[in-house]
């Protein structure tokens, strides 16, 4: 390596724009959704959104110290870093605090920690490294077999914290293995299957057996049949059988009651108004009470009247929805994608592999999130209690989001002096 | 090359789920409405303002039904803290192991939850919610509510008060949704009868509430709210002083009284004895009062001048007189022998002694039975009609145009219609065309299977007050806001008698108290026209029964008084009947003071307590 002039590193503002712009727009719906204008008796009303405020100072600190900080650390300590949150996620099962039938807060002073939060950052380090390491090319089985390694360990222990919606949030980094050479079809395979399962929840699996038993002589009888294509015909309906029939097994023999009222209420086979129901229609009727203008900050009766449940966490997008209506939802929605849109350009752009990986890794998790959420809200996607970035009440979550965007952004900003020395 | 394809691809991905968000957002917020709907369901919680029930008033203006506070003891489990329960047991008055298994029950009721507040005590007294007003503080959790009830200033006229109580489930379906689970409805009397007058309209107000139903404000600052309307003031046709007076009187004895003003049908004063105080049924102890009068021998609740029949007696022998005269079958130069009775083929009626033979107008005075038997004999038996069946109906018919068998539609709940056989009835008995006026001869001197109700006399002595005509009696003389409340009670209902008929009956009811059976009930300086009834019943001795009016000329009163029990109708409803006229006519009813005492003191009850409650059974049959 040769010494060489360094230029100075390039912040991207609109990055940080945008993060200024959810995380201060958060911290207003916090304060709108835990606001009372008279019995301030039972809801200590500087509770959520002081806390959030003091949450905020401390991310801002840290991400001003990443700016600072020499991002060849990230590199040089990304297996330490995964190692450190693997221990603190063990941790939770020795020390853990039990909050909302989840043991997976580590209680510090006045304030939990939620190490699962962490744990995506840890991985998205992790799996950065491992992929940019010499020699490695992600079309070798083995290479795949410890980059889903790398993946699954977190998340099978996020799993036996019964946090199943922290766990799912890990297959966002689906799609950096996408970015880096997963195979597309393989992708297309996955949302078949989750298709099928669905198809499998909603129906009884001899049906579904007998229409592909159906649907697949159809087939072969219209087109010109090959022996391959018998053949291939065959052990898909041999396999989709047997997938149908364990995912109803599961559902029906491994899973407990209340996951199996949460999965049948989003089919709409169940309406359960009372249990899972309740908030799914209670954040509809937030979201579409909103109207074209919404009722005005400080305005919504939904929110404030706490018929939203968790409104300040997973259901802070009724908010949005409630007092700034279509207009506000339809912005706010159109700066996420706008984020993901330029992290992915940032992502692209990198010189290394290492920074590139850590960008998709970024969008993945971003990305997930934001789909999960704000579907949960509106209707469309399974009650999975997960944040959205950077708007929702929760110390771990905004300081782990935060950590994760500025740790791209400082490695971002330094990439014209990158050398692909990575590599 | 192919990473670009991937990156675009994400992007791809990205815009098409947040298109789609948009557009679900889209069909929530702008093409759906319905949410807005639920959103106001959610927050959106009516409160009922009730309005102050109408006041009741006599003729007088002499208030004597109002509105008293009810204080109601409230408690909101989640905000019970630092109850210092003995102290709060000492001023509720309860023990500590009731206050535990009061907050049990609360627990097991329907709809309970912890943010919401259940009754904890019903009706404190006014000294207990003083007491708890002043340690408030010290009972977090607890609140009183105030509601008013009724308020008796007298403790008389209670059939004809009424009373109210909470609404059933049935009332409030036929109320298309007015009424509410817990509201207060007239259930009997004039609460009943008047309840949408004296209930007033309620009101709403409606108030914002969080997702645990508290409270958080008015909405759009009571933009929509509407204020209760206030029951309208309400006079009744009763004299209070004549009421009091009449209940006193008919003290310890079973019976009725009812005095109507004949030219315009108002009841002066409706008794129905035994009574009981109209306050019994306000307060925390309504219900257990109800029971104790429920399960009373001598039947205080059952309102017998509109419900109950007696067999007239004697009183009978006038309507007689005036269907005979109006059939051509009497003359009032008509004259029977009386030997001692009324025989005829064999039949025998038996009379008391007296000169005979007798015209129409002196055998009224004497009460002759042997006069009243033929007279009967004569208008069902009358050769004028092809058939017995044709001359009964004919009889039948003139009853019915003097009120009786009927209702009248006075303005109170469970009048009742009294009973005038049909010939039918008698068809079914004897067999058709197998009897005539000797089989049933018992009903021309008003005994027999005849039924007719207190109300029904007096309504019948003031038709014959009118010279013809009566009007329908009623309770209510005035309600604020009406000019002419009903129009009904305006009508003269004409009966089918002439009034060229009625001077020669009424110069016999003239005798009958000048120098005839009731010559106790002679007033000096009033004329009272009247007729005794003596009416026997399977039941025990002879009910008394008198009706009359007064003065003869331009009546002021029409007064009918039955006593179950007590004997000839001179012994003790005349008296009463005298008495309360003069109480009315004169405002004085110490002119004969030997006789208000004999009155007052006269016990009749428990002689006849037993062979009454059969009565009653019977006649309701």
């Amino acid at each position: 390596m040769t010494q060489q002039q360094l230029k100075p590193a390039r912040i991207d503002w609109l990055t940080i724009m945008l993060y200024i712009v959810f995380v201060i727009g958060g911290l207003l719906c916090i304060y709108a959704s835990v606001y009372k204008e008279t019995n301030p008796y039972i809801y200590d009303m500087n509770m959520n959104y002081g806390k959030q405020l003091l949450w905020i100072v401390i991310s801002a600190f840290i991400a001003m110290l990443i700016l600072l900080v020499d991002e060849k650390l990230f590199y040089a300590f990304a297996y330490g870093f995964y190692g450190l949150t693997i221990i603190l996620l063990l941790a939770t099962f020795v020390i853990g605090t039990e909050i909302k039938g989840s043991s997976s807060w580590i209680r510090i002073g006045g304030f939990q920690i939620q190490p699962a939060e962490f744990a995506k950052f840890g991985v998205a380090l992790a799996l950065a490294k491992y992929l940019s390491g010499y020699n490695i090319d992600f079309k070798n089985w083995k290479v795949k077999a410890i980059s889903f390694l790398i993946i699954l360990l977190p998340m099978a222990i996020i799993l036996l914290q019964n946090e199943t919606g922290s766990a799912l949030v890990f297959a966002s980094f689906a799609i950096v293995l996408y970015r880096e050479g997963l195979p597309g079809w393989l992708l297309v395979i996955g949302v078949l299957l989750i298709v099928l399962t669905i198809v499998a929840l909603l129906l009884k699996p001899l049906y579904i057996i007998i229409s592909l038993v159906v649907i697949a002589s159809a087939f072969l009888f219209l087109v010109r049949r090959t022996q391959l294509l018998i053949f291939l015909t065959f052990g898909i309906v041999l396999f989709s059988s047997a997938y149908v029939s364990s995912i109803d097994y599961i559902f029906e023999n491994v899973m407990q009651a209340h996951q199996r009222t949460r999965i049948n209420v989003l089919l709409g086979k169940e309406v359960d108004l009372k249990g899972a129901g309740y908030n799914v229609q209670q954040s509809l009727i937030a979201i579409g009470s909103g109207g074209a203008f919404g009722k005005g900050y400080l305005e919504g009766t939904q929110n404030k009247f706490r018929f939203v449940p968790e409104q300040s966490t997973d259901f802070i997008f009724c908010t949005i929805g409630e007092e700034f209506g279509f207009l506000g939802s339809f912005i706010f929605i159109t700066l996420y994608v706008i984020l993901l849109w330029r992290l992915s350009i940032m992502a692209e752009r990198q010189r290394s592999k290492f920074n590139r990986i850590y960008g998709y890794s970024l969008v993945g998790i971003l990305f997930f999130h934001f789909l999960i959420n704000i579907g949960m809200t509106l209707g469309l996607m399974p009650v999975i209690g997960i944040p959205l970035p950077f708007i929702s009440y929760g110390g771990s979550a905004l300081l782990s989001f935060t950590i994760l965007l500025f740790i791209f952004i400082r490695l971002d900003a330094n990439r014209v002096n990158e050398l692909k020395n990575f590599e | 090359m192919e990473s670009q394809i991937k990156q675009r691809i994400l992007i791809g991905v990205f815009i098409f789920i947040g298109f789609i968000y948009v557009i679900r957002l889209l069909m929530l917020q702008i093409f759906d409405d319905s949410y807005i709907r639920y959103a106001q369901n959610n927050v959106l919680q009516e409160q009922t303002i009730y309005p102050a029930r109408g006041l009741v008033m006599d003729r007088t203006n002499d208030l004597l039904v109002y509105n008293d506070n009810i204080y109601d003891l409230f408690v909101t489990p989640e905000q019970v803290k630092n109850l210092d329960t003995n102290s709060f047991c000492d001023v509720i008055g309860i023990t500590k192991d009731e206050f535990i298994a009061r907050f049990e029950r609360i627990k097991r009721q329907k709809g309970y939850a912890i943010y919401r507040p259940s009754i904890f005590e019903k009706q404190l007294t006014i000294k207990t919610y003083a007491k708890f007003q002043e340690m408030l503080f010290d009972f977090q959790g607890f609140y009183v509510d105030v509601r008013t009830d009724r308020k008796y200033k007298y403790s008389n006229a209670a059939h004809i008060m009424g009373y109210i109580g909470e609404v059933t489930e049935k009332m409030i379906e036929n109320s298309d949704g007015y009424y509410r689970l817990g509201d207060f409805i007239g259930i009997s009397g004039v609460e009943r009868t008047y309840e949408k007058e004296l209930g007033g309209i309620k009101g709403v107000r409606y108030v914002l509430v969080d997702s645990k139903s508290r409270s958080q404000g008015r909405y759009k600052s009571g933009e929509f709210d509407t204020a209760a309307v206030a029951g309208k003031k309400i006079n009744l046709t009763i004299d209070q002083e004549l009421q009091e007076f009449g209940e006193t009187l008919m003290k310890n004895k079973i019976g009725s009284v009812v005095a109507i003003e004949p030219n315009t049908g108002e009841i002066l004063s409706m008794i129905s004895s035994p009574t009981y105080d109209p306050n019994l049924f306000v307060g925390r102890e309504r219900g257990n009062h109800y029971m104790e009068l429920l399960q009373d021998p001598t039947k205080p609740l059952f309102n017998r001048p509109i419900a109950a029949p007696y067999p007239p007696g004697s009183i009978f022998k006038v309507i007689m007189s005036l269907i005979g005269q109006q059939e051509k079958v009497l003359f009032p130069t008509t004259a029977y022998g009386c030997g001692g009775g009324f025989n005829y083929g064999g039949l025998h009626v038996g009379c008391h002694p007296h000169g005979s033979p007798l015209p129409l107008q002196s055998a009224i005075m004497v009460s002759c039975n042997a006069y009243f038997c033929h007279v009967y004999r004569t208008v069902v038996n009358n050769p004028k009609y092809r058939k017995v069946e044709d001359a009964y109906n004919k009889l039948y018919e003139h009853l019915a145009s003097f009120g009786m068998g009927r209702k009248l539609g006075v303005d109170l709940y469970s009048e009742g219609t009294g009973f005038v056989p049909k010939a039918t009835y008698y068809d079914k008995i004897y067999g058709r065309n197998r009897w005539q006026a000797l089989t049933t001869i018992s009903l021309g001197i008003g005994q027999g299977e005849l039924g007719i109700t207190p109300l029904q006399m007096a309504n019948a002595t003031a038709l014959i007050a009118n010279r013809g005509y009566f009007i329908t009696p009623h309770i209510v003389k005035k309600i604020e806001g009406k000019k002419n409340p009903n129009p009904e009670y305006n009508v003269k209902h004409w009966c089918t008698v002439d009034t060229s008929y009625f001077p020669v009956v009424i110069n016999g009811m003239e005798d009958v108290v000048n120098h005839g059976t009731a010559y106790i009930a002679k007033i000096p300086g009033i004329t009272i026209c009247g007729k005794t009834g003596t009416a026997q019943n399977p039941h025990g001795k002879d009910h008394s029964i008198f009706f009359a009016f007064a003065p003869k000329d331009n009546p002021k009163i029409a007064i009918a008084v039955v006593v179950e029990n007590a004997g000839f109708g001179a012994t003790w409803a005349a008296p009463i009947a005298s008495l309360m006229i003069e109480q009315y006519l004169t405002k004085k009813h110490n002119t004969r003071p030997a006789l208000v005492e004999r009155m007052i003191k006269g016990n009749l009850i428990r002689k006849s307590i037993i062979n009454d409650s059969a009565t009653i059974k019977t006649s309701k049959n």
